[in-house]
């Protein structure tokens, strides 16, 4: 199967007011694949997010979604054609039921005639939300809430997730259920882009990785070339 | 307590609770607009009397000093075109003022409703006059005899209205998408965004909806008592009173305020003329505030508040 560039995130500045967080970023997703992007607090991991899905807009560089260029469009729009955005945080709805909060995810226009087989998908990935139907999201664990989040983005007709620091809060047992869940998303072919601070268990779940220190990207490629290379073994893993 | 006692308690009773619809249905597109944008509408009481005076144009005809006298329709029944034209002028007022405004500074948008409270009562004065007018229909003083007192026919109308209007709200934020994503907006607006949700247009239309609710609370508002240009800011007031007692966003919690208000006010003033006390034509006003005083001190989230 040939792999069709999904996402090209090129040349990317992006400033907070007068503060640049974003230097010069280019990475690139295909179709099917598992890609992680990999640092520590500050490195700009989440602002390389929420640039991609128009929370914030970029002083320089471009985004090209499908061969579509989304740089300047509005988050509702980006949703709309097919990025969808698990926050951190998760950011569920704390006052409305699980039900609602799954509904919401169906919001733009291409995913609301599907929303019936996607109900299916996301409650035979995670069968503890349809437990929960009823129930007000607030009352969720951590865990179930992570759960939430995900069958909220998969509600949205989603052919690139997006997933910020999924394992923050997480109990490992969760997490495991958590990343088998991914696994299963990948075989529906949706894509999957995750940020994550836990270096070691980033490079297990992705096929590739980004490393990204201060607002730049200093290291990427496959995640099998990753584990051997010295940098990262000497800085993540105390070799 | 003599039987007595009791059955002149009924009629303040009954009264304080119809009354009590009017403020709920008045304050319905304030809560609606509060808990969903954390905006302080301080216009909305003139928009309300705006509402009421485009039920008196269409009863008289009246408009500056002419009259055309081909109208004369029923308020209720000018709602028909009222409901829609301020639902027309709160999108409008929402996404061409309030969102830029709500873009430079915390404080613009109530200085900017403050300017379109001005533009409207001043608007109202010169197209109406200032002088004191009622929607006086042929069923404007109609009253049921119920036992030992009447009721008027215009606060039934009141407390079914706010009643409708309480429950249509309700359920249209429970079952339909833009509900859900009104409510899904005031929890969290950037996860709304990420939802695919235009949050800005979601905004436009609760304050649509809030105006169209505004029209109505405007035409029964002009039924029950008489109004002038100026009248919006006393009201403005019993609604802000209405729901800080309700709760914010809650459209239950604002009904139940309403009437907790209507029966303060008339339960209070009973009890002051029973007492003798005089000034109980305003001091059943003082009462009303001073309940609101309480529940601000002791719950400030109001009864449904989150």
């Amino acid at each position: 199967m040939p792999e069709e560039t999904l996402l090209k995130v090129s040349h990317l500045d992006t400033f907070y007011g007068s503060l640049q967080v974003l230097w010069d970023i280019s990475i690139e997703i295909k179709q099917g694949e598992i890609v992680a992007i990999i640092g520590a607090n500050g490195s700009g991991k989440s602002s390389l997010l929420k640039t991609i899905s128009g929370v914030i807009h970029p002083a320089r560089g471009s985004i090209i979604f499908e061969g579509k260029e989304i740089t300047t469009l509005d988050p509702f729009q980006i949703v709309a054609l097919g990025i969808s955005q698990v926050p951190e945080g998760r950011r569920i709805f704390p006052d409305l039921s699980v039900l609602d909060n799954l509904i919401l995810g169906s919001y733009n226009h291409r995913a609301r005639p599907k929303k019936e087989q996607n109900f299916k998908m996301v409650y035979e990935l995670f069968p503890i939300l349809e437990a929960r139907n009823n129930q007000l999201a607030k009352t969720l664990s951590g865990g179930e809430q992570q759960m939430l989040a995900l069958g909220r983005g998969l509600m949205s007709e989603t052919k690139l997730m997006l997933i910020d620091e999924m394992s923050l809060g997480l109990a490992p047992i969760v997490l495991n259920e958590v990343y088998k869940a991914l696994r299963k998303i990948r075989e529906r072919d949706i894509t999957i882009l995750f940020v994550e601070q836990n270096v070691r268990r980033s490079l297990e779940e992705a096929d590739r990785a980004y490393i990204m220190e201060v607002g730049r990207v200093v290291l990427s490629g496959d995640v099998v070339d990753l584990r051997e290379e010295e940098e990262v073994k000497k800085a993540y893993f105390g070799v | 307590m003599t039987l007595q006692f009791l059955v002149d308690l009924s009629g303040p009773l009954v009264m304080g609770i119809l009354l009590g619809g009017l403020y709920a249905l008045i304050a319905l597109g304030l809560s609606l607009v509060f808990g969903v944008m954390k905006l302080i509408n301080v216009a909305h009481g003139d928009l309300v009397i705006l509402g009421t005076y485009f039920g008196f144009f269409g009863m008289t005809g009246e408009i500056f000093g002419h009259r055309l006298t081909f109208l004369g329709i029923d308020p209720i029944v000018s709602l028909v075109v009222g409901m829609p034209l301020l639902f027309a002028i709160g999108f409008a007022i929402q996404k061409y003022l309030l969102s830029r405004a709500v873009q430079i500074s915390m404080e613009a948008p109530l200085i900017i409703a403050f300017g379109i409270s001005l533009i409207v009562q001043n608007a109202c004065q010169r197209l109406w006059t200032p002088y004191s007018r009622g929607l006086t229909t042929s069923y404007a003083l109609d009253s049921f005899n119920v036992g030992v007192f009447n009721i008027p026919l215009v606060y039934l109308l009141d407390f079914a209205g706010a009643l409708v209007v309480m429950l249509f709200l309700r359920e249209f934020l429970r079952r339909t998408y833009l509900g859900k994503a009104i409510s899904a907006a005031s929890q969290d607006r950037g996860a709304a965004q990420l939802m695919g949700i235009n949050t800005g247009r979601v905004y436009a239309y609760a304050f649509a909806i809030a105006m169209a609710t505004a029209a109505i609370a405007g035409v029964f508002l002009g039924l029950t008592f008489p109004f002038t240009p100026t009248s919006g800011v006393s009201f403005l007031i019993i609604a802000f009173g209405v729901i800080i007692i309700g709760g914010l966003g809650s459209m239950l919690g604002t009904f139940l305020g309403g009437m907790i208000l209507g029966l303060a006010q008339t339960m209070g003033g009973h009890v002051l003329n029973e007492l003798g006390l005089p000034g109980a034509a305003t001091g059943q006003y003082l009462i009303l505030y001073i309940i609101v005083l309480v529940v601000l001190a002791v719950r400030p989230q109001g009864l449904f508040g989150r």
